[in-house]
């Protein structure tokens, strides 16, 4: 349980300074939903420095992954209904919210945005009731 | 140098995803989990990650970004319902799943079939974004 913390920090740490590269790089939020969300706009170079970023974030993983941890998987769930209900929901509501976890929750709350604050605590709230609801409940997952 | 910065941040935000443990949908269901068996790990991620982050902001402050431009504003505090409907809908869908955009990314190469299955609807649900923020623009208008 320790470890799991030590190694949530370490990785934490790597996504702070992943943000921080990005912020003093290239002058850009670093936020998932908006990154993939220019791909799928498909805007000319902000696409291609999109589709970079997404690259990177697959290939080193998958590198880690196989050379240091082999038989990592995600845990998900195997119904596929749930799934793709589940990420119709997170692709459209980080959308409309222009931001998801590493927007409007690392960016945004690091340097007070007022929305980056708002925006995290209702989709955790959001997400502590669905979790009880769909788990607790209904006891579909 | 632009590409460089997206690759450079790009590779360090899926190892942070991976060793951090949060392309783990358990652990971040977990976390949600007030009423189970509580798992704190993701206040870690979060609390780490802050840390370069709010360095980072400071040092906006006194320079440019490196490839040139500026650094985004502060936005508004406006609270819409944009950002609030939006908020709600992500985490009905992060709950169920125990996937946010990030990890999903992240974890494509051993997540299996079922993280392509989230990737593309979730792809759909961006698609369709743009006209389900119009609407509920026009609902705001019309209140």
């Amino acid at each position: 349980m320790i470890m799991d913390w030590i190694w949530g920090l370490l990785g934490g740490l790597m996504i702070g300074a992943a943000g921080a590269v990005y912020l003093l790089g290239n002058g850009r939020i670093m936020g998932a939903s908006g990154i993939i969300g220019r791909i799928v706009d498909a805007k000319g170079s902000q696409a291609f420095e999109a589709a970079a970023f997404v690259a990177a974030m697959i290939a080193v993983p998958a590198v880690i992954a196989l050379i240091w941890l082999p038989g990592t998987e995600t845990h998900l769930t195997s119904d596929w209904l749930i799934i793709a209900v589940a990420g119709l929901l997170v692709g459209l509501g980080t959308r409309i919210a222009n931001g998801c976890t590493s927007g409007h929750g690392v960016c945004g709350m690091s340097r007070l945005s007022p929305r980056g604050i708002v925006a995290t605590l209702v989709f955790m709230a959001s997400g502590i009731v669905s979790v009880a609801l769909f788990r607790h409940v209904l006891e579909i997952i | 140098m632009r590409i460089f910065f997206a690759i450079l941040s790009g590779g360090l935000f899926g190892a942070g995803l991976l060793l951090s443990g949060m392309t783990n949908t358990n652990k971040v269901q977990g976390f949600l989990d007030l009423f189970g068996n509580w798992d704190p790990t993701l206040a870690f991620v979060m609390g780490g990650a802050m840390i370069p982050m709010a360095i980072a902001w400071q040092m906006t402050k006194s320079r440019t970004p490196v490839i040139g431009g500026s650094f985004p504003e502060m936005p508004a505090a406006e609270f819409d319902r944009r950002l609030i409907t939006g908020s709600i809908l992500f985490g009905l869908g992060w709950g169920l799943a125990g996937l946010c955009p990030g990890p999903a990314i992240a974890s494509l190469s051993y997540g299996g079939t079922g993280g392509f299955v989230f990737l593309a609807a979730m792809l759909i649900g961006m698609r369709l974004a743009p006209t389900a923020s119009r609407y509920l623009d026009s609902r705001s208008a019309a209140a």
